[in-house]
């Protein structure tokens, strides 16, 4: 046998012993992978906090010294309440929903983009994880957003929370619902300008007309009823609820709507993930 | 125990191009294996279906006895993958792409740093490891593309042309550390267009064209295959006409330059005793075309007639 063949040989006998590839236990693996997944998610917008973080507050402090300040004082009450009192849990909620969509589109997007969405593709990580992993990011930095807002608020108005749990149950659902539509909307998405056009063209006006400056009372009777269309008027009224016990909607009404929509847009991502639309070929 | 069998494998994209057509293949446990092919000749789609990221029409796949559809988490766990072009995040740095990846196997922060500082000092990155991944250079993404394939430990590493523009000097290294993970039983499979590669470090190969696998053997075998081999001559003094040297099929390409044929059954020491009776020096020899190459080219020739015949009947 010459040397290159007992070398050949030799290496084929030791190849017989491979080394395992232990996977760890199941749930152990779908945690540290969500974590991982989370973690990176809340790097991301963290690195990045000028772009991310910074804009909403800097835009919510002009809506409160404009609107509320300077305006609100002239408008006087509204539902009974101080004018300024009222936008506040409009204005973070709508902070919320702004950040939690844009922070996944703009994350699954890019991934898609410059195709490290193969990273996870390649791995034994279940659809559901990486769903979950980055809808947990858009949560985080919706309530995180939030937050600042609402401290913003409070530099403004003495605000007295009617029900901490309807409250951070609201925000939570709303941040959860909007961080699935992003995700969504970066599927479908083929260029950077598909990821802008939901925000600028949808959302925007949904949520300016969702009763975040004024109650649907002060509409005529017809639009109040094409107002009770648009979803987010739900969202707004139950966490206005919540956070001064006033609403224009009945609140049970307002979350089977909220979980309603919960629940088909993580069946529609579950699917969209299975087929593998617009990140296999 | 096979580390991979392909059975019927059919890929027809969404605007009607068939890029594979009952693939089948087997790579056994521990071996190198080449995978080549022309441009399109169907090798991403193949790995891409084995590696999840394309969805295959029809067929079948395992893994060391794994079902692609049935156990795709396991499948996965043994799967290493080094991706023909870039994908990962640009502007994260060099660790942390490592170190996610570990995540997403499921292994736990702690130990994904461990491992990804031992992957990273094997492959010469752990002094860049706080480094975006922007400003690394050419070479030093394919190594951490390699780096970050290996970091759960996969027994079967799949790699789509790993040294495509990458220098002489780290294809070497590369090289070497393939042949150590080989040796420490990691089976490879590797596609290329550098046939000097899949020579050097393959032991069996396919080669794939138009969707088909149109051969599939041992490096040996198939090298045993060749009938002649051309070399180039560089010569001391120039030549005023052709030589005879008996036998030898010769070329003149320049009155310094010679092309000659060695068929099996001659030697290189009868070519050298018949330019020495002729008294002719020789500076300098070399193989005109790679070995391998020409191999593959006969090969592909042959399929792409067959298939013509085929058409025209």
């Amino acid at each position: 046998m010459s040397p290159a063949s007992a070398e050949r040989a030799l290496r084929q006998q030791t190849a017989v012993a491979a080394p395992s590839a232990a996977l760890p236990p199941r749930w152990t693996r779908y945690r540290v992978t969500f974590l991982a997944l989370w973690y990176k998610e809340m790097l991301r917008f963290l690195r990045i906090w000028v772009q991310t973080l910074l804009p909403a507050v800097i835009t919510t402090t002009l809506y409160f010294l404009i609107f509320g300040q300077l305006i609100g004082a002239r408008i006087g009450h509204m539902e009974g309440l101080d004018y300024i009192d009222f936008i506040v849990p409009g204005l973070v909620l709508m902070a919320v929903i702004t950040n939690s969509y844009s922070n996944v589109v703009s994350s699954f997007y890019s991934s898609k983009f410059s195709r490290y969405v193969e990273e996870l593709l390649v791995s034994p990580a279940p659809d559901w994880i990486i769903l979950a992993g980055y809808v947990a990011g858009g949560v985080t930095r919706g309530l995180l957003v939030g937050a600042m807002v609402m401290l913003v608020a409070l530099a403004f108005t003495d605000l007295q929370v009617h029900s901490i749990a309807i409250t951070m149950l609201v925000v939570f659902l709303t941040a959860l619902l909007f961080a699935l539509g992003g995700f969504i909307n970066a599927v479908f998405a083929n260029s950077f300008d598909d990821i802008t056009v939901v925000p600028t063209f949808i959302l925007t006006p949904l949520t300016y007309l969702g009763g975040v400056f004024y109650s649907i009372t002060l509409l005529p009777e017809f639009w109040q009823q094409v107002s009770l269309a648009n979803p987010i008027l739900y969202m707004v009224n139950a966490f206005r609820y919540g956070l001064l016990g006033v609403s224009d909607i009945p609140l049970a009404i307002a979350f089977g709507l909220i979980l309603g929509f919960i629940l088909v847009l993580s069946i529609l991502s579950l699917v969209l993930l299975r087929r593998g639309v617009g990140i296999k070929s | 125990m096979s580390a991979l069998v392909v059975q019927g494998l059919g890929k027809t994209y969404r605007n009607g191009l068939r890029a594979l057509d009952g693939v089948d293949l087997t790579v056994a446990a521990g071996d190198f294996f080449g995978l080549l092919g022309p441009n399109g000749a169907g090798k991403s789609t193949l790995i891409g279906i084995i590696t999840s990221l394309v969805t295959k029409t029809t067929g079948r796949v395992r893994v060391f006895g794994y079902d692609l559809d049935r156990d795709r988490e396991q499948v996965k766990a043994l799967l290493g993958v080094v991706p023909q072009e870039f994908n990962f995040n640009l502007f994260l740095p060099v660790a942390e792409v490592v170190i996610n990846q570990a995540g997403y196997f499921g292994i736990a922060r702690r130990e994904a740093c461990a491992r990804a500082e031992f992957y990273l000092r094997k492959l010469d990155l752990w002094e860049r490891r706080n480094t975006e991944m922007r400003l690394l250079s050419g070479g030093m993404k394919r190594r951490l593309m390699i780096a970050r394939a290996l970091v759960h430990r996969p027994r079967l590493l799949i790699l789509d042309e790993p040294t495509a523009g990458v220098d002489i000097e780290i294809r070497r290294s590369m090289w070497d550390y393939l042949r150590e993970l080989n040796a420490e039983g990691t089976t490879i499979i590797l596609t290329t267009h550098y046939l000097e590669e899949a020579e050097s470090l393959c032991r069996h190969l396919a080669i794939i064209d138009h969707g088909r696998i149109q051969a599939q053997t041992d490096v040996a075998s198939l090298l045993a295959e060749l009938n002649t081999e051309t070399f180039v001559l560089n010569l001391r003094e120039r030549l005023t006409g052709l030589p005879t040297l008996g036998g030898f099929v010769l070329d003149h390409i320049d009155d310094s330059t010679l092309e000659v044929q060695v068929s099996r059954e001659q030697s290189i020491n009868g070519l050298f005793a018949a330019l020495s009776r002729n008294g002719i020096e020789v500076l300098s020899l070399r193989n005109k075309q790679n070995r391998l190459e020409r191999l593959f080219l006969d090969r592909v020739d042959r399929a792409r007639n067959g298939a013509l015949t085929e058409g025209a009947e």
